[in-house]
């Protein structure tokens, strides 16, 4: 199993113009140690905790060391009941965050087994000019800011998510979780090394992540096919999420010209303001289409190349 | 590439305009003495035409569409034979694109994007297909970088250049040495190099890219890949058979000189450099963080940026603003916003209302920056939805069937 080393993870950072400072030091397990070697320095101290539901889902909360985090409350505003969260065993930690112990950070999901863990930032993150968290490596502690921690997370694919951790909104029949939005699509189905992933998530934060999972080719014929897999490109080429994005940005644009018009004094035809509301998001339309299109392309190009696989070892040879 | 001699600058003429020189080749664009490029000097230099307001008329006509915006505002403004290629589309005739890129760092700016965004628009426009070179191997000699970190440089730039929006059913990837491995012999690509090798002399590569003794051969030997992709031939998969099939390539200015090497010359459309934040006197560099806006920047960064970086000219008070109005020719919004914002007529509204005074630096900047945030998001998207079969698939030797439709 390769995860990301300490090393490689700096090295992503300088890659992404990420200014951080580093503090090495003997390993820590718990906050107050890690205290005790950059408590002084001026940063903020995180807290980071790794979770699971009952279903099998994995969730790092990453909090301001003060952040008063209530389990039993986070539980309910991710609509998962009362007791749905608990720490997760240590063996997850290993096989997902690929971190040892006292090192849960939200750097850990540079890896591709953490793909589907979900991240929750604790918005009192922003107030301060610089969080302390551990880069994979207990030994060390980094300090970055959020606009540089959100660049880290954009670059790995993830959307990142601030929350008010200490918020206690009502939960119930007519007020939905808060925090829905924020549990994954998948549980995390870890075969052998699974090669490289993307995240793909749309910004305008409807669902849980959609994701997909590589697989080499060369390794897939000589692999059985997971239960992962079959979720693999749905996501992508998804029908329904593909006109409901469509149709939402066509809406949420016509109301924008309409509301900008009835403000204006001078009003325009519908024929204007609908040529205005085409050329606003017309490429983003264009983009997303081509993004399914080619997305849908893949999975057609991989059937027949699995087809040509599956074909030589049944001993046929491959269609001319 | 090319490391041409400053002086040279000068035109055939030999007249030299005060102490000014021009450097220009593939990995420094400066003028020394701080003064604007001159782009009429360097179409001397490089054997090339002004793409003038008739032939973007023409494309116009023949596409049936509207001119992109970079060839309405002059931001690819010269070419070699494409007149010819427009001809020969005219007559029913096909072409296919070729552009590329050298890998040499995971964070692309805007400026890498230009030339991209302007292939895509030809590929649309003319409905053909598009080969792309990522020259892992040339970064490989020419940055020191290792095999592995290029060719992982290369998935991640392929992933950005699929995110401006190609249709991977047209776009096909030309391999470079590291892709190709053990497939490199006997195959077609390979057989090309070593017939544009065998044109080409040693005196010859010295005096196109300044090559010295103590060069490394791998330098010396890398010129005809880059060659060879304007050559169908080296495409058997995608071309077999159509062996007078043109290629045009969009480029930058300064990546014109490699096409010297060929026998058969390639067309080409090329473009301006594309200014850093703090000027127009030179171009973005991926090791300047503040020259360039980056695909990987968030909306605060750009806000950022464009407000702290982003070269204005306006004046130094608001009263002298309003009395004399900006300088459009230094301002880097306007620039960027000529790039950039689709209206025309927003367009010139901005530059009429600035120039005049009545509107200020800060006004402009802020449209910059809406403008700049839409296109980094989209992009941001389009690049998480480009997954790494989809980057296999790019890279893998496939027939594109249906490239011309």
């Amino acid at each position: 199993m390769s995860g990301y080393s300490k090393e490689q993870l700096l090295a992503r950072l300088q890659e992404l113009n990420i200014n951080f400072a580093s503090y090495d030091h003997p390993a820590v397990l718990t906050v107050e140690a890690q205290a005790k070697y950059v408590g002084h320095l001026g940063g903020a101290l995180s807290k980071n905790l790794f979770l699971k539901d009952k279903k099998h889902r994995f969730y790092v909360i990453s909090a301001l060391s003060g952040t008063n985090v209530d389990l039993k409350v986070l539980s309910q505003r991710l609509g998962l009941g009362k007791g749905g969260l608990r720490m997760a065993p240590e063996e997850a930690l290993q096989e997902i965050l690929q971190v040892s112990l006292g090192c849960v950070t939200p750097f850990a999901l540079i890896n591709e087994s953490a793909r589907s863990v979900s991240l929750l930032l604790d918005q009192g993150f922003k107030a301060h000019e610089s969080c302390f968290f551990h880069p994979l490596s207990n030994e060390m502690t980094i300090s970055v800011n959020t606009r540089d921690l959100d660049k880290f997370l954009i670059s790995i694919g993830r959307n990142p998510a601030y929350v008010d951790l200490e918020a206690t909104p009502l939960v119930g029949k007519d007020q939905p979780p808060d925090l829905a939005s924020l549990v994954p699509s998948e549980t995390p189905s870890l075969v052998g090394a699974p090669e490289k992933v993307v995240q793909n998530q749309a910004p305008d934060g409807n669902h849980a992540p959609a994701e997909k999972k590589g697989i080499n080719k060369s390794k897939a014929a000589a692999k059985e096919k997971t239960t992962g897999s079959a979720k693999k490109f749905v996501a992508a080429t998804d029908v329904g999420k593909l006109i409901d994005e469509i149709i939402n940005k066509t809406c949420a644009s016509v109301l924008i010209e309409v509301n900008k018009d009835s403000e204006d004094q001078s009003k325009v035809s519908l024929g204007h303001l609908l040529e205005k509301v085409s050329q606003k998001i017309g490429p983003d339309l264009e983009s997303i289409a081509m993004s399914f299109k080619n997305a849908a392309y893949i999975e057609g190009f991989h059937a027949g190349l699995h087809s040509v696989i599956d074909r030589g070892i049944q001993g046929l040879s491959s269609p001319r | 590439m090319a490391s041409e001699d400053g002086q040279k600058a000068g035109g055939a003429g030999g007249e030299n305009e005060g102490a000014e020189e021009m450097v220009v080749n593939p990995w420094e664009v400066a003028v020394k003495g701080g003064g604007k490029i001159d782009y009429d000097k360097l179409i001397e230099k490089f054997g090339c035409q002004r793409l003038d307001s008739s032939l973007v008329r023409r494309v116009e006509r023949l596409t049936s569409r509207p001119a992109h915006v970079f060839l309405r505002r002059g931001v690819f403004f010269a070419h070699r034979d494409l007149e010819e290629i427009l001809d020969l589309y005219e007559r029913g005739e096909k072409f296919y694109l070729y552009t590329g890129r050298g890998p040499s760092s995971e964070a692309l700016h805007l400026g890498h994007l230009v030339p991209f965004m302007f292939t895509k628009y030809l590929q649309d426009a003319f409905k053909v297909p598009l080969v792309i070179q990522l020259t892992d191997d040339e970064k490989c000699m020419w940055k020191n970088l290792s095999v592995e970190e290029c060719k992982r440089l290369a998935r991640e730039n392929a992933k950005d250049i699929i995110a401006c929006g190609f249709d991977i059913t047209k776009l096909s990837s030309s391999p470079t040495l590291i892709m190709l491995v053990g497939k490199l012999f006997g195959c077609a690509f390979y057989e090309n190099m070593v017939r544009v090798s065998k044109c080409v002399t040693f005196n010859k590569v010295v005096g196109i890219f300044g090559f010295t003794p103590e060069d490394h051969i791998g330098k010396i030997s890398f010129p005809p890949v880059q060659a060879v992709p304007s050559f169908p031939s080296s495409f058997p998969h995608l071309f077999s058979g159509n062996d007078n099939l043109r290629c045009l390539i969009p480029c930058a200015i300064d990546q014109g000189c490699c096409s010297r090497i060929g026998y058969q010359k390639p067309a080409l459309i090329e473009s301006s450099f594309f200014p850093a934040l703090q000027g127009e006197t030179g171009k973005m560099s991926a090791s300047d963080p503040n020259s360039a806006i980056y695909v990987t920047d968030s909306a605060k960064d750009i806000k950022n940026k464009v407000n702290r970086y982003a070269f204005s000219g306006g004046r130094d008070s608001i009263e002298l603003h309003r009395k004399y109005g900006a300088n459009l020719e230094v301002d880097i919004p306007i620039k960027y916003l000529g790039f950039f914002l689709e209206d025309d007529d927003e367009l010139e509204h901005i530059k009429t209302e600035y120039g005049a005074g009545r509107m200020l630096t800060g006004e402009v900047k802020k449209r910059l920056i809406e403008v700049l945030s839409e296109m980094v998001e989209r992009h941001c998207k389009a690049r998480a939805a480009v997954t790494d079969e989809m980057v296999d698939a790019f890279m893998a030797v496939r027939p594109l069937p249906n490239m011309f439709s």
